[in-house]
C-alpha cells in the first residue's frame, strides 16, 4: 500500500475524482471509509473533511461538464436550494430522530431508484 | 416540478444527517422527475451539490470536525481523476451510464446499510425496537 501520507492523499483525491466525474456525485462515499481506513481519521473528522473536499471535487467536475454542454443551470437551482434548506432541516432535525431509522429508510429509497434507472 | 424539489429537500436532509447522499438522490431525481438525459442529470447534480456541500462543511468546520489543509489538498487532488472521470462519462452512451449508476448507487446503499447495522444506537435502549 502507499506509504507516505501525501501519496495516499493524491490517491485518494484521484479515485474520488474519477468517482464524482463519472456519475455526478460528490465522491464522499470513496473518501469516508479510505480517510478512516488509510490515514487514521475519525468517523466525524472524516465526514467534515470529505465535504470541505466535495466543494472542489464537484466544482471541478461541473465545470468539466459544462464544457460539454451537459448543465442546466436552473434545473441545479430547482434541486439545490431546497437542499440547502434540508441540509439545515437535516442539522436540527439529528436531536430529533433515530439516524439509523432514516439511514436505512434512505438505503431501501436507493434501491428503490436504482430499480428504477434499470428498467427505464 | 413539485418531486424534483422534494427530491432535493430529502437529499438536504439525508446530507445533513448521514454526510452523504446529494448526488445519489440528485441525479434519479433529475432523470426521473424532469426527464433529463443521464449526461444532463450528472453534469447538473454536480453543480447543486457545490453549495449543499459548502453549507454542511461550514457547519462542520464550527464543530472542529474539517481538517482544513487536509481537505483542501484532497479538493486539489481530485482535478485529474474529475477531469478523467467526466472524459470517460461522455465517452460512454447513456444506457451504459445509467446502468453504471445504478449499481453504483446499490453499492451505496449496501455501504449505507452495513455501517448502520455494525454500529452500536446513539440511543441506549432503543435498539430492539428500532430494527
Amino acid at each position: 500500500m502507499l506509504a507516505s501520507r501525501p501519496l495516499r492523499l493524491v490517491a485518494i483525491g484521484t479515485a474520488a475524482g474519477l468517482f464524482s466525474g463519472i456519475f455526478g456525485v460528490g465522491g464522499g462515499s470513496v473518501i469516508v471509509p479510505l480517510l478512516v481506513l488509510w490515514l487514521g481519521y475519525g468517523e466525524r473528522e472524516a465526514t467534515g473533511t470529505s465535504l470541505a473536499a466535495i466543494v472542489c471535487i464537484a466544482a471541478f467536475a461541473a465545470a468539466a461538464q459544462a464544457g460539454y454542454g451537459n448543465v442546466r443551470v436552473a434545473d441545479a437551482l430547482l434541486v439545490g436550494i431546497p437542499a440547502v434548506a434540508g441540509v439545515l432541516l437535516g442539522a436540527w432535525l439529528q436531536q430529533r430522530l433515530h439516524t439509523r431509522t432514516i439511514a436505512l429508510l434512505f438505503a431501501a429509497v436507493l434501491v428503490a431508484s436504482a430499480v428504477e434507472l434499470l428498467v427505464r | 416540478m413539485i418531486g424534483v424539489i422534494a427530491i432535493g429537500l430529502a437529499a438536504g436532509v439525508v446530507a445533513g444527517l448521514l454526510g452523504v447522499g446529494g448526488g445519489v438522490l440528485f441525479v434519479p431525481g433529475l432523470v426521473i422527475f424532469l426527464s433529463l438525459t443521464q449526461h444532463q442529470a450528472e453534469a447538473t447534480s454536480l453543480l447543486a451539490i457545490v453549495p449543499v456541500a459548502l453549507v454542511g462543511a461550514l457547519r462542520q468546520d464550527r464543530y472542529g470536525n474539517v481538517r482544513r489543509r487536509e481537505g483542501l489538498l484532497l479538493g486539489l487532488f481530485s482535478i485529474a481523476g474529475a477531469a478523467g472521470g467526466v472524459a470517460l462519462a461522455n465517452a460512454l452512451s447513456g444506457k451504459v451510464l445509467q446502468v453504471g449508476f445504478a449499481l453504483f448507487t446499490l453499492v451505496v446503499a449496501v455501504q449505507l446499510v452495513r455501517k448502520t447495522t455494525s454500529e452500536p444506537s446513539e440511543r441506549a435502549g432503543d435498539t430492539a425496537k428500532e430494527v
